[in-house]
């Protein structure tokens, strides 16, 4: 009897799952078709990157040199060489070494090197973001009473601005030393990237856990499944859905919390740090300061690209995901 | 099949991205943690420098490249600051044993409860410029009123306010426009007079192009005014120690005259070989091209010597000078930087003292007698 139960158990979502997403198997494209789709993406993408390229080209060519200036405010920018470098001058710099020393490398290897040190941080930052946001995320779909007690404060832990944050996390971390582990810099960055990534995660880990229906729940409940057999088969599956855009959420903030934190703690070798580098450069060559802006804003997609990734592995659970 | 083969290859995917960006990170993280060497009787020392590493840090970059600090038994872990870490506060808060910051700025720390000593005054004379276009009329403090005047805010601006009291200008006229890390609001006409210092940003001006000629800008574009030669100049980069610990921990004494021995060795050989200086500078993460990086050190060496008294003494007249300044300096919204003199412990020459003395007979210039600046061309861009 008990053994039964078990196997229904472990059976019924996955009924119930291959029930709701047959439609929609049956209706995708063949291969080839979805293949061109995917070309055209691509090709949409590009055209919006020569698009700006153009937007910039024509509004630095016809625009006022001192830009746009309405009620003492500019709301256009001047289209000087200084706060405008023309688009080629920009990507030829990048290809042109970072100085004139002999040991120098060229520029967009330097900012691939600088933006690679930062994503690995921020991937840190993002895992632990994710094991603390769903954690909460759990402890307060279990008992009601915690998610009274924690979201308001999950929330107001946003609020704390990073300027006054980042120097406590740094006069923390660099009193830790246990044993023969020590407090290294890029965790004190790390840190702070996943006080950022976190909080969409646990918000939207927890709606996603609180998601499916009653009729679902009491459903497990005949199967008289526990607590975990009940999260893993019925919470988690349903989850995913909300989830997915969550971890995107929390990847860009990591990334963006981990540029921050660099500039904001001095760490040295990442894209932060090249940045402020650059950007006091940027009088006397004023297109090298626009390369590690390339670096943050490439390094950002690659981050949202990643977790897109990992909605590929779990595509068997994404039947009601909505675009985000 | 197919379809948990393709799963699989993602999630390897996924994993080799992640031990990729893994591997990047612990690569750059074991450079700084490199501090605990096989010679376990080096003392550990940190210390705090108030902005990325450049010219400015020469002296401290040369002592540790040529190992001047291990000679005296020490292991110093130099740390950058970054945009919010404030020396002196790290200091105080017991992060690290010594760091590099400006008088004023400390006086202001310390009048909030600070308890800190300026052991070594390496800077002898302000490096603050104030510069305008040649043709703005503004050629001395006294035609700040009503203008717009540049500065970075944190505490570099009391220099501004100090020689505007003086002169008995009325600070709440001008309007402070907080400039960032370069000159482009001061070029495009933003500010009217921009704060600049000898060593940094009035270099990023000459090595910026003129739209007009397409060459570079010329000093003669420009005026410039000194706060050294007003009643306004202060003493800036100064090394500062933990008072508390120099009056009742010995070994931290002892740390102090040797570090300050090796340090004052480190300027001494950014003043003879300038070239060499700046690029160990470079090696040590400084991101600027070899022109400015140069001119950088050649002009922080003109801010340290000559030291008549010997490099690091501590001028009382100078010290007086900027404590009469910082209590005059009132600032654009009327705010004070310190109320009160600051304690007889917030600076002492007996440790520079100990460690010149240590160091005399060794054969070395430590007042700067035969100091002479180079010529320093500045390259576009500072390459």
């Amino acid at each position: 009897m008990r053994e039964q139960t078990e196997t229904a158990v472990t059976d019924a979502p996955d009924v119930a799952m291959r029930d709701a997403s047959a439609p929609a198997r049956d209706t995708r494209p063949p291969r080839r078709a979805r293949g061109g789709r995917r070309l055209a993406t691509w090709l949409w993408g590009l055209a919006g990157i020569v698009a700006i390229a153009l937007i910039w080209e024509v509004y630095k060519l016809l625009g006022p040199a001192d830009g746009v200036v309405i009620g003492g405010a500019r709301v256009l920018p001047r289209t000087t060489d200084l706060a405008m470098p023309h688009v080629w001058d920009m990507a030829g710099r990048l290809a042109e070494p970072v100085t004139r020393s002999a040991s120098a490398q060229p520029l967009w290897l330097v900012i691939v090197l600088a933006a690679l040190t930062t994503l690995g941080i921020a991937a840190a930052g993002w895992l632990v973001g994710l094991v603390v946001g769903v954690g909460l995320a759990l402890v307060m779909q279990r008992w009601r009473i915690a998610e009274w007690g924690l979201l308001p404060w999950i929330v107001l832990s946003q609020t704390v601005p990073l300027i006054a944050f980042a120097p406590v996390v740094k006069s923390w971390g660099s009193r830790v030393e246990i044993g023969a582990f020590e407090w290294q810099d890029w965790m004190s960055v790390a840190l702070i990237a996943s006080y950022l990534a976190f909080f969409p995660i646990a918000v939207g880990a927890l709606k996603g856990l609180q998601s499916p229906d009653v009729i679902h729940e009491e459903l497990m409940q005949t199967y008289a499944a526990g607590y975990w057999q009940t999260l893993v088969k019925l919470r988690f599956p349903a989850a995913v859905p909300y989830l997915l855009p969550a971890l995107r959420l929390g990847a860009a903030n990591a990334v963006v919390g981990a540029v921050v934190a660099e500039v904001s703690t001095g760490l040295q070798g990442g894209i932060g740090r090249i940045l402020i580098q650059f950007a006091g450069q940027a009088s006397g060559d004023p297109a090298k300061a626009w390369g590690p802006i390339f670096g943050a804003v490439v390094l950002g997609l690659v981050a949202a690209g990643s977790v897109a990734l990992l909605g590929v592995i779990l595509k068997n659970y994404r039947r009601t995901e909505e675009a985000a | 099949m197919n379809h948990s083969r393709r799963r699989l290859a993602t999630v390897g995917g996924l994993a080799l991205a992640a031990t990729l960006a893994f591997t990047a990170c612990s690569a750059s993280g074991d450079g700084s943690g490199d501090t605990n060497g096989a010679e376990g009787e080096l003392t550990p020392v940190k210390l705090q420098l108030q902005w990325l590493p450049q010219g400015q840090f020469a002296g401290y970059f040369a002592a540790q490249e040529l190992g001047y600090f291990e000679e005296e038994g020490l292991d110093v872990e130099i740390i950058p600051s970054g945009g919010d870490i404030v020396p002196q506060d790290a200091l105080a808060n017991g992060d690290v044993d010594y760091a590099i910051a400006w008088v004023p700025k400390v006086l202001g720390s310390i009048e909030q409860g600070a308890n800190l000593t300026d052991i070594a005054q390496i800077f002898q004379r302000s490096g603050t410029l104030q510069v305008s276009w040649a043709d703005s009329g503004i050629d001395s403090v006294a035609d700040f009123e009503g203008k717009k005047i540049g500065s970075w805010g944190f505490g570099n601006e009391w220099e501004i306010f100090a020689a505007m009291a003086e002169e008995g200008l009325d600070s709440t006229t001008v309007q402070i426009i907080t400039q960032d890390f370069n000159m482009n609001a001061f070029l495009q006409g933003d500010i009217d007079a921009a704060q600049a210092m000898t060593y940094n940003e009035y270099a990023q001006l000459l090595e910026s192009a003129n739209p007009d000629t397409g060459e570079l800008y010329q000093p003669e574009d420009f005026n410039v005014i000194s706060y050294e030669d007003t009643a306004g100049a202060m003493l800036q980069d100064a090394i500062w120690a933990d008072t508390e610990r120099l009056e009742t921990d010995e070994e931290y004494q002892e740390t102090t005259v040797a570090f300050l021995k090796a340090v004052i060795k480190g300027w001494i050989y950014a003043a003879e070989n300038p070239e060499e200086a700046s690029e160990i500078t470079i090696a040590a993460g400084s991101g600027w091209g070899p022109s400015h990086e140069l001119w950088m050190v050649n002009e922080t060496n003109k801010l340290i010597w000559p030291s008549p008294d010997g490099i690091g003494i501590i001028d009382e007249a100078a010290w007086d000078k900027t404590v009469a300044g910082a209590l005059a300096a009132v600032n654009e919204s009327g705010a004070r930087l310190i109320t009160e003199e600051p304690p007889a412990t917030a600076w002492s020459n007996e440790w520079i003292q100990q460690a010149l003395d240590e160091l005399e007979g060794e054969g070395l210039d430590l007042t700067g007698e035969g100091f002479e600046p180079i010529d320093v061309t500045l390259e576009e861009g500072g390459n």
